[in-house]
């Protein structure tokens, strides 16, 4: 090929490219603008643009926050994600450093077991666990934090500890020496040492919890909504589905999403691609 | 300091201990014995044996035929999404301008939560179908293709950073040397990107085999399972089972029993697999 041919080749490539992208983008953009039209325009013609006679501005938004509660639904899913992911990284973290370093019967059985719970699916175990969750109380926003642990423990484990073997002893040894207990160990020496991996397991978490449904709608779902519920709700049996409040819903639920990628998309593709080992 | 480190197990182990014998352990050990019992509320079990399991099969055809859904779905799937994906690792690594940019793009559905998805296509679906005055409940065909086309949207740019990064880890010197021997592009990728790039299909192959088989999300919010059951997958009959009436409970749980040994299954396949190439794969 000749150098003109290689750059028209380019260009061609280039523009099929671009093409691709708007046909990936395209859903998003049609529920925002379906968003901004009466509801009963919606279902008929979702591709037409709003008109004059279509238009309601921000209605819809009113309509969907005022109708599920979204306010407080991002409240919920904000203090869950957070909390719960926090709550992972250290734990699972100090459980991990653990059970590789400490070489007992115990801590190797447990670390199997922890394992194999990333191979349960979740249905195997939603009607008994979200029943035990009620009969000890925690189905409220604190007690799901705890149940998130135990769920997300198997994974979360399992990554730490493959970089925990990668940490010479000898550091610990060290650190030992020097007159440090283990748990000052842990926060001074070990847990800085596995900060790119809680960085990548923080993420695989958030994306897991934040877009969670099944597993806070049966534990905590008929008392809190979290913005899945929300949606969900507002799709619910109850009278005819009011489209333009979902329109709305929808699109306020994928802004966080869109900030949070936009803001920390490096970490987010490093950290799901090192996550490919769950199934 | 293994022995002083001992002794602090209650400070670094037991909150992950009691948080996943709570959620994870004890629901799991319950649930293989509930499967053998008939029960309404955890604490009124009865032992029947093995009737349940019979009555999955007996009762009604739900569960088969959500078994044959799942299966067709995920076949179609995986390859589909492995085609997308790998097609545009190709096209994604050969430094066209905005290459960045177009990356961001094909991976952002990935985030997006599976009942936010469902509803987003919905809406899309339902209006292309609205010209032909149908919508996606009227065939099992549509809400099959509706899904389909939801998972390529959602999960080819995930598998496609994974490709990005196996074709990326081609030493130049083998495609340099494959070019001075006057390799045609379609040799070079038969006979030097495939090769090298399998450990990655062996990986994108499970990951998106796991997600499609075990997919719910997606399945409740898009079609719910209409027309009547016949686009429910496995994890939504298991659901319906439990939540859609009373009295079935110990017949769902069998059946998630069931879809467990499957994925547990599939899981034990992939370990074979990626065990096999460990030694190309380092």
């Amino acid at each position: 090929m000749t150098g003109k041919e290689k750059k028209a080749a380019r260009r061609v490539l280039f523009v099929w490219l671009v093409f691709l992208a708007a046909v990936f983008v395209a859903p998003i953009l049609v529920v925002l603008l379906n968003s901004f039209k009466g509801q009963f325009y919606i279902t008929d013609e979702p591709f037409r643009l709003p008109t004059a006679e279509t238009f309601v501005g921000l209605t819809n938004y009113a309509a969907g926050i005022a109708k599920t509660g979204f306010w407080q639904a991002f409240g919920y899913s904000l203090f869950i994600t957070v909390c719960s992911v926090g709550v992972i990284v250290l734990f699972t973290a100090m459980t991990a450093w653990y059970i590789t370093r400490v070489k007992s019967r115990p801590a190797r059985i447990f670390y199997y077991l922890l394992v194999f719970s990333m191979i349960v699916p979740f249905q195997m175990v939603m009607f008994t666990m979200s029943k035990l969750a009620n009969m000890l109380g925690l189905d409220n926003p604190a007690g799901i934090v705890f149940i998130y642990l135990g769920f997300g423990a198997g994974l979360s484990v399992f990554l730490f500890s493959g970089f925990v073997r990668a940490i010479p002893e000898e550091i610990e040894e060290a650190a030992m020496i020097d007159g440090c207990n283990p748990i000052q160990m842990f926060f001074l020496v070990v847990f800085p040492m596995l900060r790119p991996t809680a960085v990548t397991i923080a993420i695989l978490n958030t994306m897991w919890i934040w877009n969670d449904y099944l597993l806070p709608y049966l534990v905590i779902g008929n008392k809190y909504k979290t913005i899945p519920i929300a949606v969900q709700y507002l799709q619910g049996g109850y009278g005819s589905r009011d489209m333009g409040a979902l329109m709305a819903l929808l699109v306020l639920s994928i802004v966080p999403i869109i900030v949070f990628y936009l803001t920390c998309q490096k970490h987010i593709i490093k950290g799901v691609a090192a996550g490919a080992v769950k199934g | 300091m293994q022995k002083t480190l001992r002794r602090y197990a209650a400070v670094f182990v037991l909150p992950t201990a009691v948080a996943f014998t709570v959620a994870f352990l004890i629901p799991f050990l319950m649930g293989i014995y509930l499967s053998f019992t008939e029960f309404t509320t955890v604490t009124n079990a009865k032992w029947v044996g093995f009737s349940n399991y019979v009555r999955v099969f007996r009762d009604s055809s739900d569960f088969t035929n959500a078994f044959w859904f799942t299966a067709k779905f995920t076949v179609v799937s995986v390859v589909l999404v492995n085609l997308f994906a790998f097609s545009l690792a190709m096209l994604l690594t050969r430094g066209i301008r905005g290459t960045n940019v177009f990356r961001t793009v094909f991976f952002m559905p990935n985030l997006i939560g599976g009942i936010v998805l469902g509803y987003i296509w919905q809406l899309i679906i339902n209006g292309v179908l609205s010209w032909f005055m149908v919508d996606i409940t009227f065939s099992a065909s549509y809400g099959f293709w509706g899904l389909v086309i939801l998972m390529n949207w959602q999960l080819t740019g995930y598998m496609m950073i994974i490709y990005i990064a196996a074709i990326q880890n081609i030493p130049s010197d083998l495609l340099e040397a494959a070019a001075i021997d006057g390799a045609s592009p379609r040799q070079v990728l038969r006979n030097v990107i495939l090769p090298m790039v399998m450990p990655a299909v062996t990986i994108c192959t499970f990951l998106t085999l796991t997600n499609s088989f075990k997919l719910f999300d997606q399945n409740f919010a898009l079609t719910g399972g209409a027309p009547g059951r016949e686009t429910a997958m496995l994890a939504l009959d298991i659901y319906n089972t439990f939540y859609g009436r009373v009295g079935y409970e110990g017949m769902g749980q069998s059946k998630a029993v069931l879809f467990f040994i499957m994925v547990a299954a599939i899981a034990y396949l992939q370990l074979r697999a990626t065990r096999d190439r460990e030694v190309e794969n380092v």
